[in-house]
């Protein structure tokens, strides 16, 4: 799904990426550590196509269209309640019985009874959710969840192991994590930035 | 088809916004009614065609420059635009909406200004109208593909008017030219000549201003 050969990335002088090779079959779950500045979230960004590679190989076996990506942020729009946030995605992703998809997903992710709150009022544990919505509302093949524990609570949390176990039998993931015991037991490839 | 949808969902968006926050629309109004009454007191009385007409189209650039500086605000605040990036739908889309968007705000402050303006100074001819309706559209779409140019730098607020305001000049010429003389066809040819090579341009370019 995923083969990158001597992958770098720089920022004018700066070189934020060195060397990685990493290859991430289907049906894989890959993790990648590292501390902060390693460049856990320029590889994230090389491999769901936000950015392109100053030097090395990159290739990822799927289109745009079938990756799911989770950032830092969560890529919605504050001013925006959940519902009209995942309808504009819902929309532009082309997603078969999106109603439905959408209201699935945000009662599963527990944001059903505030779907008509604006997002700007929601808890940085309510976007986080809102987030992980929008990334798994197209059902992509292949997901590449950057730091996706960040800011949930214990429930929140506990219900992102649970999608990810359920993920990991049918999609490709490739997850940045500065807790790499928590994803310990699902993942099939690591590799650990310096 | 699904251009037009995804247009169509994505200019919805951007009314939307604007109809939830009112950053953009009342400091528009604002500025330009506050432009004309300044200019109203201190340009001599009597003053003449041509000088009114030149304010009128700096104070259109002026107020629209200030409509594109917010353009992508969203977008930027969250990073929005990385997702919008990412979607299976033609990059172009984002900038057409955009635009579109802008170009409603825009008019909407005119709807305004527009009679400010002839109460102050000297009336309104159709030649007038019809040559903002052309330059709206060019404003819109030079500015709202430089405004995404800007928002990716870190002097975003500098960068927009110093590369809005160099493309706006054919704009202004050609608007002035259509308020002033008495058979403005040339000049209106001319700013849709602009409208057509500059939104070509813009449509075609925008996947790259977008993308690394």
């Amino acid at each position: 799904m995923i083969r990158a050969r001597k992958l770098g990335k720089r920022f004018g002088d700066k070189r934020v990426l060195r060397a990685v090779d990493l290859d991430v079959p289907d049906g894989a779950f890959a993790v990648v550590t590292g501390p902060n500045g390693s460049g856990k979230t320029t590889l994230l960004r090389l491999c769901a196509g936000l950015a392109l590679p100053s030097d090395g190989q990159l290739e990822v076996g799927v289109p745009r269209a079938r990756i799911g990506y989770l950032a830092h942020e969560p890529l919605v729009y504050r001013e925006l309640t959940a519902l009209e946030n995942l309808e504009l995605y819902g929309r532009l992703y082309r997603v078969p019985e999106r109603r439905e998809r959408i209201g699935m997903l945000l009662e599963r992710f527990g944001l059903w009874e505030a779907r008509h709150e604006r997002v700007g009022s929601y808890s940085r544990g309510m976007t986080q959710r809102l987030a992980l919505c929008r990334v798994l509302l197209h059902e992509p093949e292949l997901l590449v969840l950057d730091e996706p524990y960040t800011a949930l609570d214990a429930a929140g949390a506990g219900l992102l192991d649970v999608q990810l176990a359920e993920l990991h039998r049918e999609r490709t993931l490739l997850v940045s994590t500065h807790d790499p015991d928590r994803v310990d037991s699902l993942a099939t490839t690591r590799l650990a930035l310096a | 088809m699904n251009y037009v949808a995804d247009v169509r969902a994505l200019a919805r968006k951007d009314l939307l916004l604007e109809l939830r926050a009112r950053d953009t629309l009342p400091a528009m109004l604002l500025f330009v009614v506050a432009t004309f009454v300044v200019f109203h007191f201190s340009l001599p009385a009597h003053s003449s065609r041509l000088a009114a007409s030149g304010l009128l189209w700096v104070a259109i650039v002026f107020t629209a420059l200030l409509g594109l500086g917010r353009a992508f605000v969203p977008e930027r605040e969250q990073r929005v635009l990385d997702g919008l990036v990412l979607a299976p739908c033609d990059r172009s889309a984002i900038w057409v909406a955009k635009a579109i968007a802008t170009l409603a705000f825009l008019s909407a402050a005119e709807v305004v200004a527009l009679p400010v303006f002839a109460l102050f100074f000297h009336g309104l001819r159709g030649a007038t109208v019809a040559g903002m309706l052309l330059a709206d559209v060019g404003i819109c779409a030079v500015g709202t593909f430089l405004g995404a140019m800007a928002v990716a730098t870190r002097a975003r607020d500098l960068l927009l008017p110093l590369l809005f305001l160099p493309l706006a000049i054919p704009i202004v010429v050609g608007g002035v030219g259509a308020s002033v003389v008495a058979a403005p066809g040339r000049y209106l040819g001319f700013l849709a000549l602009y409208d057509v090579l500059f939104g070509v341009l813009c449509w075609a370019s925008f996947e790259y201003v977008v993308t690394e």
